[in-house]
């Protein structure tokens, strides 16, 4: 980016041009433009999931379920230790907790079979967090500002409103180029939008 | 048949009957569901909620005496140390399971009519579990010590113990209820994000906007979401069947006759699916009916979910001839003598044949396909249904009555305070349903939209 350009860049950043669809299909066919054209900073904004969207705009899958894997193994070890550290006197040769024989049962590891739903519970819970928590925080969220919302027709997203929008830190962004694209794929409400 | 368009069991899923009814597209899906919430509530709401929440100030009285006073005002004794508050907290667990189905086993499943029940059971869900979660709370006798029932040890160092069922239970309960919370606030978050959008007060837009998080709909967050839900699904899934049968531990560990058998686990979540699912029709019919979704929730929906309550309380039917089979053919007197008893003997016969009445014999009826489509005739049955779950429980419940030792056998009535607390809880269940329906979009406006055809990205386009 040009020098003498940055004094303005601090008042009105452009964020990038968005146009809106009216349908899946439509929006589907545009992402696919975009990705074919090289574009990777562009994203497709729908009121529900669009089938086989991934690999109309090209991106990878995502991570999270090696995130939930992690969590869910912290569950299973954390409860493991918890139940039979808890009930034994020596534990992998450190003091253990308290040794408590109840129904002359055996404890410790030897017990592990009565502790079972106790594990499992910890496996679920923590996988759990690790599914919900892993999504919000991979999706950047809670993210309560975006210059979208200042974009009036973009309060459609949630409702029948199909967007796409290009952002600027795209290598390949040029407003006539990205304008072009929206015009020949049946974009509507083209619209420049700044930060 | 020669309406194709209307058969629910094509082979070719583009001719079933279609989920969404009336021809409604995208926009109108929202605007029917978030007119409920933004539309005028008037004085029936109102007069609603305040019934409601007289019932969960009795709620409230009633705990406040037990702690003054101690559980002494119920009329548990010796033998009968388990009463009411053991009998609600099962009814009100069972309840909460319909949800956690429905979205979850029935979402692995692919069962796409879950989209338009799925919110609605499983706010119903954590509704029914707040309920049950007070019971085993108030039921310790000494209230301040529950944190007792925690992973903590004690001043000398000794921990609880991690094989008791009742521990089992604390672990079961708090993850299930954790659990419904978090899937069913991910589920929310797309329709939160909807009604931050359409929201015209200011007060509004922030309320929904925050728990909304900032979603905007962008596919990248849609990925990780749709991974997330599944996920949730599959874990919840497991987690649902291991939470009742955790309950039904609570009594099969115990070494009672009539109590100590390995048939409980599988038929105590059989009859969880069955009472969440009858509870589901019982609050649908009416709600349905009163917001006009009949086009969202509609007929296929509720037949199918009759269908879940006539296969599940077949189950049941089947469990509970198998339990007095095998007292029979297991040649224990004492085994033998305890079924017996709960069917023919004094003073709780009646109540074996209320739940033998209500949930084997009524839910037959389902077979014929006008009384499964038959507005009335589902609710009616499905009303029959909760009380018949609930008088299970009694009757499971009661079976201490009767000890090894006639001379330790009792008797068993409920005190003022066994009842008003019962009635109470139903307080804290409207009291949360009423509030959930004024201001939560109670349909799943952005999966319903996926079920719709429209939403295929080569819907019209030929193979």
């Amino acid at each position: 980016m040009a020098h003498e350009k940055v004094e303005k860049v601090i008042e009105e950043q452009p964020y990038g041009i968005v146009g809106q669809y009216s349908s899946p299909k439509d929006v589907y066919h545009a992402a696919e433009k975009f990705r074919d054209a090289g574009f990777k900073k562009f994203e497709v904004y729908s009121p529900f999931p669009i089938h086989g969207m991934d690999d109309a705009m090209g991106i990878k899958p995502t991570k999270l379920p090696w995130i939930i894997l992690l969590c869910g193994l912290t569950g299973l070890t954390a409860g493991i230790c918890l139940s039979t550290w808890s009930s034994s006197e020596t534990w992998f040769g450190i003091e253990g907790g308290y040794k408590m024989i109840i129904s002359g049962k055996p404890d410790g590891f030897e017990g592990i079979y009565e502790f079972i739903p106790v594990i499992f519970e910890t496996t679920i819970l923590l996988s759990a967090f690790g599914a919900v928590f892993g999504m919000i925080g991979l999706n950047g969220l809670p993210k309560l500002y975006n210059p979208l919302f200042k974009h009036d027709p973009f309060l459609k997203a949630t409702d029948d409103g199909f967007f796409i929008a290009v952002e600027c830190k795209d290598p390949l962004y040029d407003v006539k180029k990205v304008k072009e694209i929206f015009e020949k794929s049946g974009g509507d409400n083209v619209t420049e939008i700044t930060d | 048949m020669s309406d194709t368009a209307l058969d629910p069991f094509a082979d070719n899923p583009k001719k079933r009957t279609s989920l969404v009814q009336g021809g409604l597209n995208f926009g109108q899906v929202t605007e029917k569901v978030c007119n409920v919430i933004e539309g005028n509530f008037g004085k029936a709401w109102w007069m609603c909620l305040g019934v409601s929440l007289s019932m969960l100030g009795l709620l409230g009285i009633s705990i406040g005496y037990l702690l003054w006073e101690g559980v002494g005002i119920w009329g548990v004794n010796n033998p009968v140390g388990w009463g009411w508050a053991i009998v609600n907290f099962v009814f009100w667990v069972g309840i909460g399971h319909a949800g956690t189905l429905i979205s979850a086993i029935l979402f692995l499943l692919r069962q796409n009519w879950r989209t338009g029940v799925n919110r609605f059971a499983e706010a119903m869900t954590l509704m029914a579990v707040a309920c049950a979660g007070i019971f085993p709370g108030i039921h310790i006798g000494r209230v301040w010590a529950a944190y007792w029932m925690f992973p903590l040890p004690n001043q000398m160092g000794l921990w609880p113990n991690f094989r008791s069922p009742l521990l089992w239970d604390m672990f079961a309960v708090s993850t299930y209820a954790t659990v419904s919370l978090l899937f069913w606030y991910v589920g929310l978050i797309p329709d939160l994000a909807t009604a931050r959008d359409r929201a015209k007060s200011k007060i509004k837009k922030i309320a929904y906007g925050v728990f909304a998080l900032g979603w905007t709909g962008a596919n990248r967050h849609w990925q990780s979401y749709e991974r997330a839900y599944a996920t949730l699904a599959a874990l919840a899934t497991p987690l649902v069947l291991s939470v009742h049968t955790i309950v039904s531990f609570d009594f099969a560990v115990a070494n009672l006759p009539g109590w100590h058998t390995t048939i409980f686990p599988p038929y105590f979540v059989a009859g969880a699916v069955f009472s969440g699912f009858a509870m589901v029709i019982s609050l649908l019919v009416p709600i349905r009916k009163i917001f006009k979704l009949e086009d969202l929730i509609t007929m296929r929906h509720l037949e199918n979910m009759n269908k879940i309550i006539l296969a599940t309380g077949t189950m049941v039917g089947y469990a509970y001839a198998m339990e007095f089979f095998i007292a029979w053919y297991s040649g224990v007197e004492l085994e033998t003598f305890a079924f017996v008893n709960r069917a023919f003997g004094a003073p709780f016969g009646w109540a074996y044949w209320i739940m033998v009445t209500c949930n084997v014999i009524t839910p037959q009826l389902f077979w014929f396909k006008k009384i499964r489509t038959s507005i009335t005739m589902m609710f009616i049955l499905s009303i029959f249904v909760n009380i018949g779950m609930w008088f299970e429980r009694f009757v499971i419940t009661m079976t201490l009555h009767r000890d090894f030792m006639p001379s330790s056998w009792g008797g068993y009535s409920p005190t003022f305070w066994d009842i008003s607390t019962f009635i109470g809880s139903w307080g804290l269940f409207l009291t949360l349903l009423l509030l959930f329906v004024r201001f939560v979009p109670m349909i799943a406006i952005a999966e319903v939209k996926i079920v719709m055809p429209e939403s295929d990205p080569h819907h019209g386009e030929e193979h």
